[in-house]
């Protein structure tokens, strides 16, 4: 079980701020974790309906979308940041 | 000796000098202090407040990683970060930062670059609410922001 956690406006189209999922063996990149999730409905599709805007931490660290989330236990997943 | 810097994530006000009498503190080495305040601004009338969201822990990690690459990067004496979340109303406080060096070049530049880096790494999330009354937009992240980073390469 992986936790994903989700901030902003990709919080509110998915319509929850977490969730505990089970990630089938295929999905090894953040790209591929983010088209998985585009799968699971229709929710999910329009907060990740453009990827390459996505922003993803695992453990809290930022990563690029080719990085593989093997071991990750906590996924973030948000828009590009505006604070300061 | 190594320099920590003070990260804080926090709903509440902060006080400028509170903040810099802190930093300064049993440090006689300090010749230059750089402040910098970021507010709630009123979008040219039509904004009532933002809502700040965060993401905790993480948001804490950021700055105290970016603190850490100014005070190796510019030879500062000390640092303070604070970021605030949650309602915040026009004219009140969002950020601080304070940088403390011998001189006044590193000083400025540290608060600089710390700014820099907070806006496009630090994982905060602003959301408009309007006067009238009407549901906000989140802000949109700026092109603008990265080409200020990218000057530090």
């Amino acid at each position: 079980m992986t936790r994903l956690v989700y901030f902003a406006w990709v919080r509110e189209r998915i319509g929850k701020g977490e969730e505990e999922i089970d990630l089938p063996s295929s999905v090894v990149t953040v790209t591929d974790l983010l088209n998985h999730l585009k799968t699971l409905g229709e929710e999910y599709e329009t907060a990740l309906q453009y990827p390459e805007v996505i922003r993803v931490a695992l453990d809290m660290e930022h990563v690029e979308h080719d990085e593989s989330i093997s071991g990750a236990r906590e996924i973030g997943i948000f828009p590009p940041m505006t604070g300061g | 000796m190594t320099v920590t810097p003070t990260i804080r994530v926090q709903h509440e006000d902060f006080d400028l000098q509170t903040e810099v009498d802190l930093l300064t503190k049993g440090k006689p080495g300090v010749g230059a202090i750089v402040t910098f305040s970021g507010l709630c601004r009123d979008g040219g009338g039509t904004l009532a407040a933002l809502e700040l969201e965060h993401y905790p822990g993480m948001a804490e990690a950021e700055l105290r990683r970016i603190s850490d690459l100014a005070i190796a990067r510019f030879g500062l004496l000390g640092f303070t970060a604070i970021h605030r979340y949650g309602k915040i109303a026009v004219g009140e406080n969002i950020v601080l930062v304070i940088a403390a060096a011998p001189h006044r070049q590193a000083a400025f530049d540290g608060a600089n670059f710390v700014m820099d880096f907070l806006k496009t790494a630090a994982p905060f999330w602003k959301k408009e609410h309007a006067r009238d009354g009407a549901a906000g937009d989140w802000v949109a992240a700026k092109d603008a922001d990265d080409t200020a980073r990218d000057k530090w390469k």
